[in-house]
């Protein structure tokens, strides 16, 4: 048993009790990147000596630790949340050298207020684009459940590092699934909260509005812990909520007798493998044994989620993407002689394969004569796909349903097909059009593959709270998240 | 099957994102995104008459605050992570012929 695998309420336990120090929990954190890290390869930036030197200052001042909610708990980023003169690089080339980013992201300042420590900065598809994390431009990571599969995307650094026990918690970013599909994909508990829970100040953009901020952990009351500490109203981001952000922790009472659950029709159909469908259904009538009233609903627009998206996204990103100049950071090309091809050649020589692709898609979309046809087209559609959810939610506290349509697939299988690659997030990108919140759960392992499953669990607009509690009373009921993987004969 | 975004198309819009791309890649997007047209034209099947299109998640409008001077980056901090500078400014090419 590693300290790494202690809940957030047992290690400040211990840190209480002054049966650990914060510099041996932080040591345990980089003891185990070195140990595991040549084969996951999560990490991008180690935030080693400045980790460590917090850890021994917060030794040294003796402050007790439940006056600070995340005092001294470990953290990885993902690598495209600014961090302040921690390099952030987006896994994109263009950022590569960007040594010395000059503000920290609210959630970033907010983990320091709660005296959390940043451990690194995580892998990711570059921007943030991909389902599989191959589209960052410095490594592949591996799936600690098997390193010939990839760990899911975009946060894929982020759910193999919290997977492999490097650290027991990260933060990642969701805008159709990157947080959810990774952490189905290495087991382990991702959350993406209500469009506008939480600041997007310092989280560079993609899709400006999908995105969202989200905790990836191993229990899902640790998973409440962290977004009550990320949440809240920034002056920084108009579009974030000012509502007062409950203490999710307290949802989670392991009861769910009366509650009413919602299951799509949908979300068994074409694409969902029969065994991960059978595994959701089991754990589905675990909920109706814990006394939840189960139906059987329709969202009719889901089959359109994925074509709208893209447009919608791409068209977002090509707008967000167009500050990457090569002017004020990142790098420059030093082949031009005049300021367009500067833009040009800068912007090609640093940008990978499918940014350059979405880039082009939304600039298409956007542009003079196809406007109407595609993305108000898509604007339209999504909307149809909000009234679904809202329709259902008058009578259901809850949808569940799988994450995602498969378990987590080999590295190489699916990167050549833009098209197959983006229907693993068929499930999870309706929920970012309509903005409501939705965590994957561990559900059990593939009998085929003994690749890990997730179960989605979807809420109305700012209700966490009956999230957390479903995916708390089905966690404390099954267990499935104490499950760890070997990584190279070490655990 | 017409491919929907001719190669000439791609040229033309990969000047408009500020991309430079070769004949070999102008052929491989116009296959793509051809492709990943074709698919979104399933949007067409959904009726949207009298839908109004969705741009934003939240009923929030006009969020103000107050408009106060603040103490926010330097000068020198703006050019720390700059490509090229001269004389405290951002360097560039030359814009005009």
């Amino acid at each position: 048993m590693s300290l790494l695998d202690l809940t957030i309420k047992e290690l400040q336990e211990k840190l209480s009790n002054k049966e650990i120090t914060v510099t041996e929990l932080t040591q345990a954190c980089f003891d185990r990147i070195e140990e595991t890290d040549g084969q996951v390869k999560a990490f991008l930036t180690l935030n080693k000596e400045d980790a460590l030197a917090q850890a021994k200052k917060m030794d040294e001042e003796g402050i007790d630790a439940d006056q600070f909610p995340l005092f001294g708990m470990p953290i990885g980023i993902k690598d495209n949340i600014m961090t302040k003169d921690l390099k952030t690089t987006c896994a994109s080339e263009f950022l590569s050298n960007f040594e010395d980013p000059l503000y920290d992201a609210t959630v970033v300042t907010k983990l320091k207020e709660a005296k959390a420590i940043n451990i690194g900065k995580l892998n990711m598809d570059e921007f943030a684009m991909g389902s599989s994390t191959e589209n960052s431009a410095f490594q592949l990571t591996t799936n600690p459940w098997n390193k010939d599969y990839v760990p899911g995307g975009s946060s894929g650094g982020s759910a193999a590092a919290v997977a492999a026990g490097q650290v027991p918690f990260a933060l990642g970013s969701d805008t159709g699934g990157s947080v959810r599909e990774p952490a189905s994909y290495c087991g382990v508990v991702g959350m993406k909260p209500t469009y506008g829970r939480v600041s997007r100040f310092g989280l560079v953009a993609f899709a400006s509005s999908l995105d969202q901020i989200g905790p990836i952990t191993r229990s899902v009351e640790d998973n409440a812990r962290i977004l009550e500490v990320i949440s809240g109203v920034d002056e920084m981001d108009a579009t974030s909520a000012n509502l007062e952000v409950p203490r999710f922790r307290d949802a989670l009472t392991g009861d769910v007798k009366g509650l009413k659950i919602a299951v799509p029709k949908e979300y068994f159909q074409e694409g969902v493998d029969d065994q991960v469908a059978e595994k959701i259904n089991e754990a589905i009538d675990i909920l109706k044994d814990l006394g939840a009233e189960v139906d059987e609903v329709s969202l009719p627009h889901s089959k359109y989620a994925i074509a709208a998206y893209y447009m919608l996204a791409s068209s977002e990103a090509s707008a967000n993407l167009a500050r990457f100049d090569g002017v004020r950071f990142g790098k420059r090309s030093e082949k031009a002689d005049n300021m367009i091809d500067m833009f040009k050649l800068s912007r090609s020589e640093g940008f990978g394969e499918e940014v350059k692709r979405r880039i082009m898609l939304g600039t298409f979309a956007l542009s003079s004569g196809y406007y109407d046809a595609y993305y108000k087209k898509a604007q339209q559609v999504r909307r149809l796909i909000t009234e679904d959810f809202e329709k259902v939610f008058e009578d259901y506290d809850v949808i569940v349903g799988p994450t995602s349509p498969t378990t987590a697939f080999k590295i190489g299988d699916q990167i050549d097909d833009p098209l197959t690659m983006y229907a693993n997030d068929i499930l999870t990108i309706p929920v970012n059009l309509a903005g409501v919140p939705a965590i994957s759960v561990p559900c059990g392992f593939h009998p085929e593959n003994n690749m890990p499953v997730g179960l989605q669990i979807i809420g109305k607009h700012f209700d966490e709270n009956t999230v957390y509690r479903v995916a708390h009373a089905y966690e404390h009921k099954t267990h499935h998240n104490k499950q760890k993987p070997v990584i190279g004969g070490v655990n | 099957m017409s491919k929907k975004i001719t190669t000439e198309d791609v040229k033309h819009v990969a000047h408009l994102a500020r991309l430079a791309i070769t004949d070999e890649e102008a052929e491989k997007y116009s296959e793509q995104l051809s492709s990943i047209i074709d698919f979104s034209e399933q949007l067409n099947e959904v009726d949207t008459s009298n839908v109004e299109p969705m741009t934003h998640v939240l009923d929030m409008k006009n969020v103000f605050r107050e408009d106060e001077p603040k103490d926010w980056i330097t000068k020198e901090e703006a050019l720390k992570n700059a490509p090229d500078q001269k004389d405290g400014q951002f360097r560039v090419p030359s814009i005009l012929d």
